[in-house]
């Protein structure tokens, strides 16, 4: 029996983790990650989950620590936000270089200066090429739904990748919302054991981490990407699987009102709820609107993507980070990249807003829809929309 | 195996699990000390490596050198792998995974790993108190980026970044006392070793190993390349370095200091400065400064022995008290 209890996102994200049965976690706390690794550390110490947990003395630490853990075949959760991303970074690659299937759940948060502590993307964006598959939660339900997932889809033999669950810092992690915990003999079903195929043991001594020469090097990289697109159908299994199990279904390119609106609203992560209000209301008014959102940010779903604009004139795209200097917003420019050779295809419009913590509600969503649907009509000479700013 | 000293030579095994073939330069006094340790690690061990002149001498894709587990991952973190891997190991046998017993985990690094980049991530490992050794091979710069001064890089050695000139007499500072800082961790083994004692050396690391908790030995690779010196006098230095004082060799077990050589007195350090190139040019007086140093930190070092006869100290660090609880 499955029961929805009011319960923070945070709290029912790491009883999320306690059912994937984790061996080993190592974190450093940083706000808004620290409710989750906090209630870790409980489950721990009370004997309810049954882990070593490294409290280590930094993010560069607890990203390598984990390393080490999962390639000695443990089960390997960490999690961590902003700043600590950022200090990961050279680690999260070694970790999808060297094949680690390791689970992190980030909170995000801004990168600083100015210091910000509340949301937005522009630690996401940091670690976008890290070779990490990057999952989006809308809210607490698909956060806790999707670290379970990423558990069995990371470790499958066939992927090998470490994982990235996102969920807006403070808007999903510190919000009580009802919430159906899984059933942990569910849980226990829905994921098999991690067996990995070259764990570090005397018995069978393996090398992990030599270098390459260059005449090496570009085959390695390769295969990489090959086993990282190739990834997106076991994404994709797992995802149904789930469904078939718990009853709740994921898919990289969700869809709201989408198919044969003229004007769609993208967005990822925890603003995409407020603009499906937004987009309710000016359906209400007779509109053409409807609304996707990336739940996979890698590997990119280039072909969901592309199947559900093709009956759009307009597509507008909220980034919450901007790329100083850049051509847009970062979500924006990948989706320009991803129709750029279509021969139909929508307007892209790009807008900036939300960074760090400022809100959009409803009616800015609205407005947001309205002023993208004039720009993509008479043009702009900006390449980008920095929403609701004072200038 | 912990009185190595009355073996004869050819009581050691030929073999160890660092295996013949491998990059190093000619003379290479860390090749030498690797070969050593790994002669006292045996077969059940996990190795750590940082990124440094081992890590590229020994494992180019699609070869290695290692004939036991190995990983290898970035430069500042090996003693944070090896937490990583001493908890996977410990949370999985306590979980019922058939896991091998009783394997050990050890960390090895240079000196800029241990001393510069790697000593936060180092510092947290001992402070929690893992079950693994960390050997430092200190060949005293940054050498496989081509001989740049670290801060283990000794006072008036010329590196390529502690040029000597007009306005300089090469590096500026004094050797960081890495060991000392090992020390001041409270874990329950800290030595020092260098490949010119070699029976010495092996039973540091075997104690090392030996020790539940976190153990730290720093041993001094001579580097020719780096150390602008003659490939047939790397023993002949090391010994020097030991016989002078520039590197005393000695352990701190559970806080109690001992001297490994029997050394009634010191040997000039000039001995040990003349026959490397990156001391050439030190004028007597400079050599004068690093013989008053030198001299001041041996004494130090000899009260520490003195004070560790008397009787107090605590039996073991801390955390193993803790660990062994689970």
């Amino acid at each position: 029996m499955t029961i929805r209890v009011g319960v923070e996102v945070s709290i029912a994200l790491a009883d999320a983790v306690k059912m994937a049965n984790p061996d080993v976690i190592a974190a450093y706390p940083i706000t808004p990650q620290t409710h989750i690794v906090e209630h870790l550390a409980e489950l721990v110490a009370n004997g309810e989950l049954d882990a070593e947990y490294i409290p280590v003395e930094s993010e560069h630490s607890a990203m390598s620590a984990c390393l080490g853990s999962v390639a000695t075949g443990a089960r390997t959760f960490t999690a961590t936000s902003s700043q600590g991303l950022a200090l990961m970074n050279e680690v999260l690659f070694i970790a999808s270089g060297m094949r680690l299937p390791i689970v992190m759940a980030v909170a995000n948060r801004a990168l600083s200066a100015p210091l910000s502590i509340w949301c937005d993307h522009s630690d996401v964006m940091s670690v976008r090429d890290t070779g990490w598959i990057q999952i989006f939660a809308e809210n607490g339900q698909q956060a806790v739904d999707n670290i379970i997932c990423a558990f069995r889809i990371g470790e499958d033999n066939r992927v090998l990748l470490p994982v990235m669950v996102h969920l807006d810092g403070f808007n999903l992690t510190h919000v009580v919302e009802p919430i159906v915990l899984p059933e942990e003999s569910d849980v226990a079903k829905f994921l098999p054991p991690f067996k990995f195929p070259l764990p570090l043991n005397p018995d069978r001594p393996v090398a992990m981490g030599n270098f390459a020469a260059p005449g090496i090097f570009t085959e390695a990289k390769w295969a990489q990407e090959v086993n990282m697109k190739a990834s997106q159908k076991v994404i994709t299994e797992v995802w149904g699987e789930f469904n078939n199990t718990f009853g709740r279904q994921y898919r990289p390119v969700e869809k709201y009102h989408s198919d044969g609106s003229r004007v769609l609203l993208l967005t990822m992560g925890s603003a995409g709820e407020t603009a499906s209000v937004a987009i309710d209301e000016l359906r209400a008014e007779g509109g053409s609107v409807g609304q996707i959102s990336l739940r996979l940010w890698r590997p990119f779903p280039f072909d969901d993507l592309r199947q559900a604009v093709k009956d759009a004139d307009v597509l507008i795209v909220l980034d919450r980070a901007i790329s100083v200097g850049g051509p847009a917003g970062p979500v924006a420019s990948e989706v320009k990249a991803a129709l750029f050779n279509l021969d139909k295809k929508p307007k892209v419009v790009s807008f900036i807003g939300g960074l760090g913590g400022r809100d959009i509600t409803v009616e800015r969503f609205k407005d947001i829809i309205r002023k993208g649907t004039e720009i993509a009509r008479t043009g702009s000479r900006n390449e980008y929309e920095m929403y609701g700013v004072r200038e | 195996m912990e009185k190595y000293g009355v073996y004869v030579p050819k009581l050691i095994k030929r073999k160890e699990k660092f295996a013949p073939g491998h990059r190093a330069c000619i003379g290479c006094g860390e090749a030498l000390a690797v070969r050593m340790a790994f002669k006292a690690l045996g077969n059940n061990i996990i190795i750590v490596n940082a990124t440094g002149c081992i890590e590229i001498f020994t494992g180019q894709l699609p070869v290695t050198s290692w004939e036991v587990p190995w990983i290898h991952t970035l430069f500042e973190n090996a003693a944070a792998v090896a937490s990583g891997i001493e908890a996977g190991y410990k949370a999985m046998r306590r979980k019922g995974h058939p896991m091998p017993e009783n394997t050990k985990v050890v960390a090895i690094g240079g000196d800029g790993a241990t001393s510069d980049i790697g000593l936060q991530a180092l510092s947290g490992a001992f402070e929690r108190g893992h079950d693994f050794t960390y050997i430092c091979f200190d060949n005293e710069a940054y050498m496989n980026t081509g001989i740049q001064r670290s801060s283990a890089t000794p006072f008036g050695a010329v590196t390529t970044t502690s040029p000597a000139g007009k306005k300089s007499f090469g590096q500026f500072s004094w050797k960081k006392n890495m060991p000392e800082i090992a020390v001041a961790h409270n874990i329950p083994y800290v030595a020092t070793a260098t490949h010119s004692h070699p029976f010495d050396l092996m039973a540091k690391v075997r104690r090392a190993v030996d020790t539940p908790g976190p153990a730290y030995v720093h041993i001094l690779s001579v580097c020719p390349t780096g150390w602008r010196s003659a490939t047939n006098t790397v023993i002949q230095q090391a010994r020097l370095a030991a016989e002078t004082g520039m590197f005393p060799l000695y352990e701190v077990i559970d806080g109690k200091y001992q001297m490994s050589l029997d050394l009634p007195r010191l040997k000039p350090v000039k001995d040990y400065l003349k026959i490397q190139g990156r001391f050439r040019h030190l004028s007597d007086d400079m050599i004068a400064r690093i013989q008053e140093r030198v001299d001041l930190e041996y004494q130090k070092l000899l009260e520490k022995v003195k004070d560790g006869k008397k009787p107090i100290r605590r039996k073991s660090h801390p955390g193993i008290a803790e660990t062994s609880i689970r």
